[in-house]
C-alpha cells in the first residue's frame, strides 16, 4: 500500500485532517497534523490493523521552521505493512501523547522529551530518562555542543529543607512506636 | 619464595623460612586479589571471557568475582562510565575496604575512548584513583591478565 | 500480634548488580517477597552515540554503531549499512549478500551463547557460562580471522565488505558448524529437562502475543507467545528470501518458552549458515562496483591517477548521500533492529537513530513481574535478553 492509499483509507476515519503524502525510498510516509495524531493512531490500530508501534523519534532541522519533526514508525504484522507518520512541530510546540493507544509509547516519548525538549500533552510521567535527573539542556538539539567541559559529579547532593527533615524524623518516630 | 630472596635464608637443619612481615603480607595480598563485579559495557564481556575456561584468571589468584564490594579488593572498571553512573561508581569504591586497587580496563574507562561527548566521563581517574590502565577497545583477555600481573608486581614492591 | 507492621518495603537493585545485565536500576516495592511494583531507571550507560555520529562521516559511523548492542555488533552495522545503501540505491552482488547472511547468523549464535551462559548463571546453573563462552571463543576466532579483531570487526561496510575473505575461512567455519550441533545437545541436556530449571522458569513472566504487540516487543519475546513475525520472513533483506529455514515459535509465553525458542533459533541459524557457506566461493567480489563509495584496490591506487584521486576523496572527505530518510529493519538476536537515517545531502549524517529492542523490553518489565517473586525478576530480565548498551545507546 503506498502513501496515497493509506491516506484514502484514513480520511473517512479521521474527518477534518489534512494528510500529506511524502516521498520516500523505503515505505509509505504520511504527514499528519499535530492535533489529529491521537485519532489517527487510534484509527490505524483499530481499523487498519497496525498493531505494533515500533519507534517514536525526532529530528531537529534547526535553521528551518517548523524546527522539529516527530516520526512514528508503525508496523502491521497481519498485513505485512510498515508506515511512517511524521508530525511537524514548531520550536515551542507540543504533541499529544499516544500512550493511550500504544502503551509502548511511554518511554519513547520520554526519551524525545529528554533529548529534544518536546513536551507531550497528557503524558503521565514526563521526566528525564537517559540523562541524569538534574541535567540542564536537551542534548540532541542541534545547538547543544557535542563536547562539554564539566567535572564528573560524584556525590549527588541530597537537599532536604529543615521542615522536611523534622517531618521525616517525626514520621519515623511514629512508625516505630505504633 | 625464599630462593629468590637472598637476604633471608632457608636453614637446612631447621625447616624454618624467614622473611619480613611486609613481604609476606604483600605476597598474600597480591596472590589473591578478588575483583568486584563492575562490568559496565562491552569490556565486561571480555572480562567474562577472561574468567572463563580459555583465559582462566583463577590461576592468577582472582578466583571469584564477588558480587558485593565489601568483600573484594580490586575494582576493574570495565566499560564506558557515563555521567549518570559516576556517583554510583564512587559510592561502590567507597564501600570497598582497604587495601583496594582499581584497574581501568579499556579505552573508554582510561580516557573516554571513542566517545568524546557530553555523556561520557573522559577517564575514570576523575572519579577514583587508578593503579593500572589497560588500553584496548576492548582489550584482549590476555591484555587484562597482563594488567593484573602488573598490579601484582606493583603490590609486591609497595609498602604496606 | 496487633503491632505487626504491614507496610511495603522498598528495595533498590542498584546499578551495580550481578544479575541485571549491565547497569540497570530497579526499585522494587515488596510485600514480603511478592513484588507490588517495579520502577526501572535506565540511562546509566547513555553514551551519546547518536549525537557523536552526526559529527562523523558516513563510513566512520560504523565503529560507533557497532558498540551500541555490543553482543550483536555486526547486526548493528548491517542495519546501518542497509539503510544507507537504500538511500544510495546500491545493489549488492550475490556473494556479498551471502557473506553478510553468514556473518549475521554466526553473530546471532554468538549472542545467544552469551544469553544462555548468563541466564544459566543467574538461575543457578553456573557451569553454563563456561560451556557457552568456550563455544563463543571459536566464533570470536572466526571474527579475528576475517578482520583481526575479536569483538567489533567493522567488517560490514557501506558498499559491501571491508576486504575479501582470507585463506582458511571455509575450513574454520566448517569446523565450527560440524562441532556445534553436538554442543547444543549438550546445553539442552543440562537445562531443558532439569527439574530445578523447569520449576524456576515455567509459568514465570508470561508475555502473551497481544501484550507484546501493545508494548512494541517483536522478536523472540513475541515469538514465544505465538507470533510468527520475523523480519527475515516478512521483510526479507540481503538475500534471505533465498534461504530455507523455519521460524521457531512457542505458545506459552513464559521464560521456559523463550528459552526453547532461542535454542531452536540457534539450530536454525546453523542451517542457514551451512547453506550460506556452500554458496560462498573462497575468493571473489566483496563489494559493489560503485566507485563513489568503495575505495579502489591498492595496486590501482599506486599506478592509476583516477584511482588515486578516488581513494583520496573517499578517505579525506567521504562520499555524500542523497537527501532523504530510510529505515531498514533487520532481525537482530533481540528482535527488530533498525537504523533510522536522515540525510541532508552532505558527507555527514543529519540524524542517526537506532531502534533498540532492549529499550522496549525494559519498559514492559513492570507489567510482567508484578505479583511474582524477586527471583522471578532475575529470571525474566535474563530471558528478555536485555543489553544495556542497546537500551541506553
Amino acid at each position: 500500500m503506498d502513501a496515497q492509499a493509506i491516506i484514502d483509507s484514513l480520511s473517512p476515519l479521521v474527518p477534518g485532517a489534512s494528510f500529506e503524502a511524502a516521498p520516500s525510498v523505503d515505505f509509505a510516509t504520511v504527514y499528519v497534523p499535530v492535533e489529529h495524531v491521537v485519532s489517527t493512531c487510534q484509527a490505524l490500530r483499530d481499523s487498519l490493523h497496525f498493531e505494533v508501534l515500533a519507534e517514536i523519534t525526532c529530528a531537529d532541522y534547526l535553521p528551518r521552521t517548523p524546527r522539529y519533526e516527530v516520526v512514528y514508525h508503525l508496523l502491521s504484522v497481519s498485513k505485512r505493512l510498515r508506515l511512517r507518520l511524521k508530525v511537524r512541530v514548531t520550536a515551542d510546540g507540543t504533541v499529544p501523547t499516544v500512550q493511550g493507544v500504544y502503551p509502548g509509547a511511554g518511554w519513547l516519548e520520554r526519551e524525545v522529551w529528554d533529548m529534544f525538549g518536546i513536551v507531550f500533552d497528557g503524558h503521565p510521567d514526563l521526566r528525564r530518562l537517559l540523562m541524569p535527573e538534574d541535567w540542564e539542556g536537551h542534548p540532541q538539539r542541534k545547538d547543544y555542543p557535542v563536547q562539554i567541559q564539566k567535572a564528573a559529579q560524584t556525590y549527588a547532593p541530597l537537599e532536604v529543607s529543615q521542615e522536611q527533615f523534622q517531618a521525616n524524623l517525626e514520621r519515623d518516630r511514629v512508625k516505630r512506636t505504633h | 619464595m625464599a630462593q629468590a630472596d637472598h637476604t633471608h635464608g632457608l636453614d637446612h637443619e631447621l625447616p624454618i623460612l624467614t622473611s619480613t612481615v611486609e613481604k609476606v603480607v604483600q605476597w598474600a595480598r597480591q596472590s589473591a586479589i578478588w575483583p568486584a563485579q563492575f562490568g559496565l559495557a562491552c569490556c565486561a564481556i571480555e572480562m567474562m571471557a577472561m574468567v572463563a575456561s580459555r583465559y582462566d584468571v583463577a590461576r592468577f589468584g582472582a578466583e571469584v568475582f564477588r558480587g558485593s564490594p565489601r568483600q573484594s579488593d580490586l575494582m576493574i572498571v570495565a566499560g564506558r562510565l557515563s555521567r549518570k553512573m559516576a556517583p554510583a561508581m564512587r559510592r561502590v569504591y567507597d564501600q570497598m575496604p582497604e587495601p583496594k586497587w582499581v584497574i581501568s580496563m579499556g579505552a573508554c574507562a582510561s580516557v573516554g575512548g571513542v566517545f568524546d561527548n557530553y555523556a561520557i566521563v573522559q577517564g575514570v581517574d576523575q572519579v577514583v584513583p587508578v593503579d593500572v590502565f589497560v588500553p584496548g577497545c576492548p582489550p584482549r583477555p590476555e591484555s587484562l591478565i597482563y594488567g593484573i600481573v602488573q598490579l601484582q608486581q606493583k603490590i609486591a614492591r609497595s609498602r604496606m | 500480634m496487633s503491632d505487626i507492621r504491614t507496610e511495603t518495603m522498598t528495595v533498590n537493585m542498584g546499578p551495580q548488580h550481578p544479575s541485571t545485565h549491565g547497569v540497570l536500576r530497579l526499585v522494587l516495592e515488596l510485600d514480603g517477597e511478592i513484588i507490588q511494583s517495579v520502577i526501572p531507571t535506565i540511562g546509566y550507560l547513555h553514551t551519546g552515540i547518536e549525537k557523536t555520529a552526526e559529527q562523523k562521516k558516513w563510513q566512520q559511523v560504523i565503529p560507533l554503531v557497532e558498540r551500541m548492542d555490543y553482543l550483536a555488533a555486526q547486526s548493528n552495522s548491517l542495519a546501518y549499512a542497509l539503510s544507507v545503501e537504500k538511500l544510495l540505491w546500491l545493489e549488492m552482488p550475490q556473494r556479498v549478500k551471502d557473506i553478510r547472511v553468514l556473518i549475521a547468523e554466526l553473530q546471532r549464535i554468538a549472542s545467544h551463547l552469551i544469553w544462555i551462559g548468563t541466564h544459566g548463571l543467574e538461575i543457578g546453573a553456573v557451569s553454563m557460562l563456561f560451556y557457552a563462552v568456550r563455544e563463543r571463543e571459536l566464533l570470536l576466532n572466526i571474527n579475528e580471522l576475517i578482520a583481526g579483531f575479536r569483538f567489533f570487526p567493522s567488517y560490514i561496510r557501506i558498499g559491501g565488505l571491508r576486504e575479501d575473505l582470507p585463506r582458511g575461512f571455509h575450513a574454520q567455519v566448517q569446523e565450527f558448524l560440524d562441532r556445534f550441533p553436538a554442543k547444543i545437545d549438550e546445553f539442552e541436556g543440562l537445562l531443558t529437562k532439569n527439574d530445578i530449571y523447569q520449576r524456576r522458569t515455567q509459568n514465570v513472566g508470561i508475555i502473551t502475543k497481544e501484550h507484546a504487540y501493545a508494548w512494541g516487543l517483536v522478536g523472540p519475546i513475541a515469538r514465544a507467545g505465538g507470533s510468527d513475525y520475523d523480519v527475515r520472513k516478512y521483510f526479507p533483506y540481503s538475500g534471505y528470501e533465498g534461504y530455507d529455514f523455519k521460524v521457531p515459535t512457542a505458545t506459552e509465553g513464559d521464560v521456559y518458552a523463550r528459552y526453547r525458542v532461542r535454542v531452536a533459533e540457534m539450530r536454525e541459524s546453523l542451517k542457514i549458515a551451512k547453506q550460506a557457506l556452500d554458496r560462498i566461493s573462497p575468493t571473489g567480489v566483496f563489494a559493489c562496483d560503485d566507485t563513489r563509495v568503495v575505495p579502489p584496490p591498492k595496486d590501482k591506487v599506486y599506478s592509476e591517477m583516477e584511482a588515486l584521486i578516488q581513494h583520496f576523496l573517499i578517505y579525506s572527505q567521504g562520499f555524500t548521500v542523497p537527501a532523504g530518510e530510510a529505515y531498514v529493519p533487520v532481525e537482530g538476536p533481540r528482535g527488530e533492529h533498525g537504523c533510522y537515517i536522515v540525510s541532508d545531502g552532505t558527507n555527514r549524517p543529519w540524524r542517526v537513530k537506532m531502534r533498540a529492542p532492549s529499550f522496549m523490553a525494559i519498559q514492559a518489565l513492570p507489567t510482567v513481574v508484578r505479583g511474582g517473586l524477586i527471583a522471578d525478576v532475575v529470571a525474566v530480565i535474563g530471558s528478555t535478553d536485555v543489553v544495556m548498551g542497546d537500551c541506553d545507546r
